[in-house]
């Protein structure tokens, strides 16, 4: 599976603004390069990107062929109830990687 | 005007090259010099890609290798404190060889030697991965390659190298480097050419990369022909760069546009 970075506050406050970030290992080839052998190599990327707290989806995000390798996204919530930040993500010929942590709001 | 500026053209070509070395305290790390975005990508290790082949190397030096059925760990056991300023110290001088060879040649010399496995190509996700786990151990210390008489010899034919105009552009490495680092080339500016943060994760590649990838691209950015990965001349060009930045601090994996 590849590796993924996330970065979320272990402890919050009730209703702190809280950033969260992750970065995942991916190549985003786009499809549209050609390989040494003069074919197409043909394209394998991220298409998407979901973030649920507590099971409810808080950010969605589509990716297309013009993002760059290994993305990086970072977006803020407010923090609600202690529970967990689920993170999935999904892609082309099967891709498909999941990551969960967990905040302690008091 | 055209007789004055053709005037002006000759005595470009025909001035000596005059290129003078930075003072140790004007140094500046490629760091200094990129934007504040780019300096909170590689300060934070959750948003540094680079830290994704550290994490690849953690595992890659835990894993059993080679006809030996030996993992780094074997032998060099916690690299967190085997390897603990290792990097800083490369390229070093390999006495049964008789020449300096670099971290990633390093490497590879173990796998053949101790873990009877076949070498990792030059730039290959595992051997950069390697790479960046053992100068990950590094970071923050000062950089301090051995010079000595046995590395002397090879530290003179680095530089050599850095001040030896090459290419269809007829450029040396000091004259950007050394005499206008700070001045602009295609919108970026110069850095001074200090090799403190390799392998490291370049934006413009969308990969972590060696610094003799980093040289190549220089070469072939001057219209000359680069050497072949593992040349010795780049060896050489990379303990005089370690020499030149000494005292400056590791920053593997480096984040740099």
């Amino acid at each position: 599976m590849a590796r993924a970075l996330i970065n979320v506050p272990a402890k919050a406050k009730r209703g702190e603004i809280i950033e969260i970030k992750t970065l995942i290992q991916h190549e985003m080839e786009t499809g549209y390069r050609v390989g040494t052998n003069g074919n197409m190599i043909p394209r394998d990327i991220i298409t998407d990107f979901v973030c649920k707290y507590n099971g409810e989806e808080i950010f969605r995000a589509d990716l297309f062929p013009a993002i760059a390798a290994n993305p990086f996204f970072t977006f803020y919530t407010v923090a609600t109830e202690s529970g967990a930040i689920s993170f999935e993500w999904s892609g082309d010929n099967g891709f498909t990687a999941a990551e969960t942590a967990t905040i302690t709001v008091e | 005007m055209r007789r004055a500026l053709l005037a002006a053209a000759w005595l470009a070509i025909a001035a000596p090259a005059t290129t003078t070395e930075i003072p140790i305290a004007e140094r500046k790390s490629g760091y200094d010099l990129m934007g504040p975005d780019t300096r909170a990508m590689q300060d934070d290790d959750t948003a540094n890609p680079g830290m994704l082949w550290v994490l690849d190397g953690e595992a890659l030096w835990n894993r059993k290798s080679g006809t030996a059925e030996k993992s780094c760990a074997d032998c060099h056991g916690d690299a967190g404190t085997s390897m603990k300023g290792v990097a800083a110290r490369y390229p070093a001088f390999d006495a049964a060889r008789g020449r300096p060879f670099d971290l990633e040649q390093r490497i590879n010399i173990c796998r053949a030697d101790r873990q009877k496995a076949t070498p990792l190509p030059f730039e290959s996700k595992e051997l950069l991965a390697l790479a960046a786990f053992i100068g990950r151990q590094s970071r923050g210390m000062p950089i301090e390659v051995a010079q000595d008489d046995r590395t002397k010899p090879f530290i003179e034919a680095g530089r050599e190298m850095f001040e030896q105009r090459q290419g269809q552009l007829n450029l040396s490495c000091a004259q950007c480097h050394d005499d206008n680092w700070g001045q602009k080339l295609a919108g970026a500016p110069v850095p001074q050419g200090h090799a403190t943060g390799y392998p490291l994760y370049r934006l413009e590649w969308q990969t972590l990369g060696s610094l003799q990838r980093r040289l190549r691209n220089c070469i072939s950015g001057m219209r000359a022909e680069p050497y072949a990965f593992g040349a010795p001349e780049y060896v050489d060009l990379e303990l005089f760069l370690m020499w030149r930045a000494r005292g400056m601090k590791v920053e593997t994996p480096a984040v740099r546009p």
